[in-house]
């Protein structure tokens, strides 16, 4: 079977794209799924850190799509899982290096040897996102509970349906549900209502995720920390398998009205 | 006003509420490029062109945008000029 391409986009930037590309991307390939990154986002290239590779980058998307080397020549291994890779974005070059169809063309040439294929979309809602749409065989919008980040993720909504690759799937990331329960953070059912999109998964925030970043390690490898577990559910989630929400509440509850959410009334 | 008296009696919104009622103003107006002075204008030309037709109460016409899912909808309550029953004989 072909892999599916997999965009990962936010309107709005700083909201999470990156760590969940490379956190979804290290939870399919752990089990042992063959899954290359790309980092579209061209000038302000960022995955390769948060992935712990940026010291093996020799050639980078616009190499490839320029012809200056072979797909593979661009393909870094990761360092702990062998069927992981990464395409790094060029540091030195802008947006406009690389078009939508260049971008169709190189998904294409990844499809028949790879089970997934993440493009981690850059900000924005100009060329670098359609760069990164272009080619998705299916889209995640991430979002914070913020009122400038849903916003946001509420335009990129219409955009997708516009060009008829939604509607998406949605995340929400950085949710800390203390402050949910004083009513001083929008609930993720607030989210999901304002949105209106299919929920594909929660993350609570968790200092954790930073010290992973950190070292360069996702935090999706640690089988103790609640981030992580949220994000090998989504990876699950992904892969097709019904997955319960996790109860990010310590009293329960939150599942419950999540459950009524996923399958919107009437 | 509303939110000084509402805090001298405790009774203050939460943020999260507050938050949820301005995004769901907000996204109705981004997703149509439908801003509240379009509206106005889109009233005004409604009540003139009804009343041409059809005696209505031009004060109290509401017209609203409704969202159900990402589905919106243009809602306008004309109420007709109140009159007499009017005699067939």
């Amino acid at each position: 079977m072909p892999g599916k391409v997999i965009t990962i986009t936010s309107g709005k930037g700083g909201v999470g794209k990156t760590t969940a590309t490379a956190n979804l991307a290290a939870a399919l390939a752990a089990t042992g799924d063959r899954v290359v990154c790309i980092d579209a986002d061209i000038g302000l290239r960022n995955l390769d850190v948060v992935m712990g590779l940026e010291n093996r980058i020799v050639y980078d998307l616009v190499d490839v799509i320029e012809g200056r080397c072979r797909l593979r020549q661009a393909m870094i291994r990761d360092k702990r899982m062998p069927e992981l890779f990464l395409i790094p974005a060029a540091q030195t070059r802008d947006k406009s290096a690389i078009s939508p169809s260049d971008m169709v063309r190189l998904a294409d040439e990844l499809r028949p040897d790879n089970d997934w294929i993440f493009i981690d979309s850059p900000a924005g809602i100009e060329r670098g996102f359609r760069n990164a749409t272009a080619p998705a065989d299916s889209i995640i919008v991430i979002t914070n509970p913020e009122i400038s980040a849903v916003r946001d993720a509420d335009r990129i909504i219409g955009l997708i349906e516009a060009e008829e690759k939604g509607p998406g799937r949605l995340i929400i990331n950085r949710v800390k549900m203390d402050m949910v329960r004083r009513e001083e953070m929008l609930s993720p059912d607030d989210v999901i209502e304002l949105l209106a999109i299919e929920l594909l998964g929660i993350i609570p925030e968790d200092e954790s995720v930073i010290l992973s970043t950190n070292r360069g390690m996702p935090i999706a490898l640690d089988g103790n920390n609640r981030a992580g577990q949220a994000f090998r559910n989504i990876a699950r989630r992904i892969r097709g398998e019904e997955v319960p929400f996790m109860d990010l509440e310590e009293k329960g509850g939150l599942f419950g009205y999540l459950g009524r959410l996923i399958k919107p009334r009437g | 006003m509303n939110d000084f008296l509402s805090r001298i009696f405790g009774r203050e919104r939460k943020s999260a509420q507050q938050a949820k009622e301005r995004l769901q103003l907000v996204l109705i107006h981004d997703r149509t490029d439908f801003n509240p002075g379009k509206m106005e204008q889109l009233k005004d030309e409604l009540i003139e062109t009804i009343s041409r037709y059809i005696e209505i109460d031009p004060a109290s016409v509401r017209i609203e945008m409704t969202q159900e899912g990402r589905e919106q909808r243009l809602i306008a309550d004309i109420p007709l000029q109140r009159t007499g029953r009017r005699r067939l004989s």
